[in-house]
């Protein structure tokens, strides 16, 4: 099949950007999104131009470094991420507009690269359970019930793209952090610092300029692991407990 | 070809600078205390001081996120290195099936003994016993520790930790977390390392290259790094260096790997000096989804953990094209269970994927091109209903779903062999350092512990053992025998590698030929598949060194690498990768072609027995071959560590 893209070109942060239209000619709908652009790539580096940036790694859909806007959709027309969309959800003739990821928390690199270390920031003020290597217990000491285990794993299956964010008109964060107080949350593990991962999490979320949820959802309808926006409720929960107990 | 032989030495146990160049430093002793007391005897680094050293780790997949999270831990100063935008990325993360450990929880029979001994069988007998050992042991402390972090693992309905089996093995001792259990560990350690970030422990580089490595006296003291984004060379100083850099399965350009995958830090510390140890030892994993076109950019791995419940299939009959559910039963050859009545389906990976090969070879294949096996859940449905497999293996369905097309639920799965791990990597001894003094090697990149094939869901618990339990006990020996000369990086070993990888980009970028980096990546990516896959013959070999040299030549003449240094420019981070798989692939060959027997993954037509079976040699091959560099295109110098079994006896492997 035939297409015209219409693809958002910025050299560098600085750049004003704008939109360039290509022509992917004799496209298979067994290719995925990207090995298309990968097409029209080759093409335009024999051409003598630049090939157009994204990020792209494991294509299988789970290290969460792809992720383009498409027809102003994170990740596109399927509840995937790009790398598992595939051409067969479009039709000959289609035109595609492909843009980056639009924050103020994620800058432009170039083109349709996004710098999302603020993820990276947040989970670092407090993402985590804080157990050093070799003072574990054994693994069975502590009893967790199925069903605690399996809605954490649902919540721990965020892969950290961010469609979320590029999805809300407030650029909020909320269904990121949310997914990962959920998931330590519910563990008995995650309990002794619970209220503070909440409280640090978000403040760092807040200094990073994402912006405040209003319940809108578009992030969990984009989310290619389907995070349910339950995960924002317990956030809010916790945040709430973590005000009434005086947790800083 | 050149050869020195090195005994094997018993006495010597802890790290110290020595000109043999291939001593394997296996502490003397029972098997089951060799550890324990190396642990001993292994020089401590007191917390105090722990503080005045600088550690490199380069990579941040399972290895180098939980060395670098543990060695901070710890006290050490550390500079973490990726290539990707955050190191949660790093393709642990794409390991779906499990990890194994011998807890016995199930009663089954398991033990550190078992898992010891079923990794030396899966792997042909030629790993280490020591190493292995070790290994086996350590697994143990892996799965308290995952848990401890919120690993949220499958439990049963009692709470209690789930396992499922796994290829080569006859007891359950692998943990899952759904189908992304690489995922989860990854994210553990991810979050450990993101911890000692936030306290200032750790600095991490992520979207930096590591283009070489710096040695100084004789020892590893530091790296040359690109910025990805502004194409800045770096200069970083460190008291030791440590690759946590995976394996090199993008040589062949279709694999399994992320597309980002590449053997650049590995084969540079070859370059300076650091033996590559059996780089012929390649995985090829037989459940992948077979391969569309020629547009295809890379392949899809269905994790092992299918073979516990689906049944593997063709027709009988050559060039049977009837849909897969009209062909009757008796029809049908299930040839694992046929070949292998002991192990069945969950035969081992290298021996699986020989076996559809065969039949593919034989005009059986299915689907497109006669390139791809049934994988049928028809009966697993019937037996445990929708709603069980659903739960055990949905995420895996839905992908298929998504990337063929085709509904699992109705249809079997195809399935093919593809490229998916490199059993072979830089050569290490019992402490994980390489041949040069100061520079260590983690996780897939090491060529350790899982000779000439890997179990499965045994590298999350490699790359796990190696960060988390070994070497933050290693490293403090090396680092406390002293005698790390005070340097910056104004030396002229920083200047010189600087000015070498700033030469290489300016030539890649000059060039301005008539082919693009992928054509070259796909041309050698087939050349390999065909001369050096899935089996090997001694005419297909020699004509892949004939070629190799021939298509890097060209390369150097006509690639085309458009944009500048001084900004992102994809098409130069691939040339570079590039430029380095041309110099590996052939190295891979001269190995492949100088071991002149079958074991594991290594299957030399030459050698096999009358039912089509590897033949090993142990007379003359129970060996690690660890070639050192001599220049591109000259001939490397083979260097042998004889394998010595004490406990396990050498035996033909079986599964039948």
């Amino acid at each position: 099949m035939n297409l015209t893209l219409n693809v958002w070109r910025q050299k560098n942060r600085n750049d004003p950007g704008r939109f360039v239209t290509y022509q992917a000619t004799n496209i298979s709908p067994d290719m995925s999104f990207l090995e298309m652009l990968d097409v029209v790539n080759q093409e335009l580096i024999m051409r003598g131009e630049e090939p157009i940036a994204f990020d792209h790694d494991c294509r299988e859909g789970i290290c969460g470094m792809c992720g383009l806007m498409i027809n102003g959709v994170a990740h596109g027309p399927e509840q995937t991420t790009t790398c598992q969309l595939h051409m067969r959800s479009f039709k000959d003739g289609d035109t595609i507009t492909i843009e980056p990821w639009r924050a103020s928390a994620f800058p432009v690199i170039k083109d349709l690269v996004v710098d999302r270390s603020a993820f990276d920031r947040i989970i670092a003020a407090g993402g985590y359970i804080s157990v050093s290597t070799g003072s574990a217990p054994d693994g069975n000491a502590i009893p967790i019930p199925k069903d605690a285990a399996d809605k954490a794993m649902d919540a721990a299956a965020c892969i950290g793209c961010g469609a979320c964010v590029a999805a809300c008109p407030n650029a909020s964060a909320m269904l990121f952090v949310g997914a990962k107080v959920t998931h330590l949350g519910l563990l008995p593990q995650g309990q002794p610092e619970r209220y503070q991962r909440a409280v640090r999490m978000v403040e760092q979320m807040d200094a990073e300029g994402f912006g405040g949820c209003t319940n809108i959802g578009e992030c969990s309808a984009v989310c290619p692991k389907g995070i349910s926006l339950d995960v924002i409720a317990r956030l809010n929960r916790d945040l709430l407990v973590a005000t009434i107990k005086g947790v800083r | 070809m050149a050869t020195t032989e090195t005994k094997p030495t018993t006495a010597r146990p802890a790290t110290e600078l020595t000109p043999s160049p291939l001593d394997a430093r296996i502490p003397p002793g029972p098997l089951e205390q060799k550890w324990e007391r190396h642990k001993f005897e292994l020089k401590l680094v007191n917390p105090a001081n722990k503080r005045r050293y600088t550690i490199i780790v380069v990579g941040s997949g399972l290895a180098g996120s939980s060395a670098a999270a543990t060695m901070a831990e710890l006290g050490y100063n550390i500079k973490c290195f990726c290539y990707q935008d955050s190191p949660r990325r790093a393709h642990s993360i794409a390991a779906q099936g499990g990890i194994n450990a011998a807890k016995n929880y199930r009663n089954d029979g398991d033990s550190v003994y078992r898992l010891f001994y079923d990794t030396i069988k899966g792997g042909d007998f030629r790993a280490r016993e020591a190493n292995v050992y070790r290994l086996a042991e350590v697994s143990l402390n892996i799965i308290d520790q995952c848990v401890a972090q919120g690993v949220p693992f499958a439990r049963e309905y009692s709470g209690y930790l789930d396992n499922r089996s796994f290829g080569g093995a006859q007891v359950s001792r692998t943990f899952y977390a759904r189908g992304q259990t690489g995922q989860q560990l990854l994210l553990g350690a991810y979050q450990a390392l993101e911890r000692q970030i936030g306290l200032g422990k750790v600095q991490m580089f992520p979207r930096t290259e590591m283009l070489d490595l710096v040695v100084i006296d004789g020892r590893a003291r530091g790296i040359i790094t690109r910025d990805m984004v502004t194409g800045k060379i770096e200069r970083h100083i460190a008291d030791a260096v440590v690759l946590a850099t995976g394996g090199y399965g993008n040589v062949f350009y279709l694999s399994t790997n992320a597309k980002g995958c590449n053997a650049t830090a590995i084969w540079r510390a070859h370059r300076k000096g650091a033996f590559f140890g059996n780089p012929c030892f390649t995985q090829i994993h037989p459940t992948c989804i077979p391969v569309t076109g020629d547009h295809q950019s890379k392949l899809t791995l269905m994790s092992e953990s299918l073979r516990n419940d689906g049944r593997v299939w063709v027709p009988k009959r050559k060039g049977d094209t009837r849909p897969p559910n009209e062909i009757p039963e008796d029809e049908r050859d299930y040839f694992l269970e046929r070949k292998y009545p002991s192990y069945g389906n969950l035969a081992p990976r290298d021996i699986a994927s020989r076996a559809a090969k065969e039949v593919c070879d034989e005009g059986r294949g299915v689907g497109p091109g006669g390139l791809g096996v049934y994988l049928d859940f028809a009966d697993a449905i019937k037996r445990l209903g929708r709603r069980v497999i659903e739960e055990r293996y949905g995420n895996l369905f839905d992908m298929y779903l998504r990337i063929t097309g085709e509904d699992p639920y109705e249809v079997p799965f195809r399935i093919y062999p593809a490229v998916h791990y490199t059993m072979g990597g830089l050569w290490v001894d019992y402490n994980l350092m390489s041949t040069i003094p100061g520079l260590f090697v983690i996780g897939e990149a090491n060529f350790s512990d899982h000779g000439a094939n890997r179990l499965g869901a045994s590298a999350l618990m490699q790359g796990l053992a190696d960060g988390y339990f070994i070497l933050p006990y290693t490293i403090g020996d090396y680092l406390a025998r002293g005698g790390i000369a005070k340097a910056d990086t104004s030396h002229a070993a920083f200047a010189e590698a600087e000015a070498e990888v700033t030469e290489r980009i300016n030539r890649l970028l000059s060039i301005n030929g008539r082919r693009t980096v992928d054509s070259f990546h796909r041309e050698l990516g087939k050349l390999l598949w065909d001369y050096c896959g899935m089996a090997r013959n001694e005419a297909g070999l020699k004509k892949a060194l004939e070629r190799i040299p021939e298509l890097r030549a060209e390369f150097w003449e006509n690639v085309r690498v458009p944009g500048e240094g001084g900004e992102l420019n994809q098409e130069l981070e691939k040339a570079g990768r590039v430029a380095d798989f041309l110099e590996l692939a052939e190295l891979m060959c001269i190995d492949a072609l100088h071991r002149a027997e079958s074991c594991g993954g290594h299957f030399r037509e030459e050698y096999q027995t009358e039912d089509g079976e590897a033949k090993r040699d142990d007379e003359h091959f129970a060996y690690v071959a660890a070639w050192q560099f001599t220049g591109v295109g000259n001939q490397p110098v083979l260097h042998k560590e004889p394998l010595n079994y004490e406990y396990v006896q050498l035996a033909t492997r079986s599964y039948k």
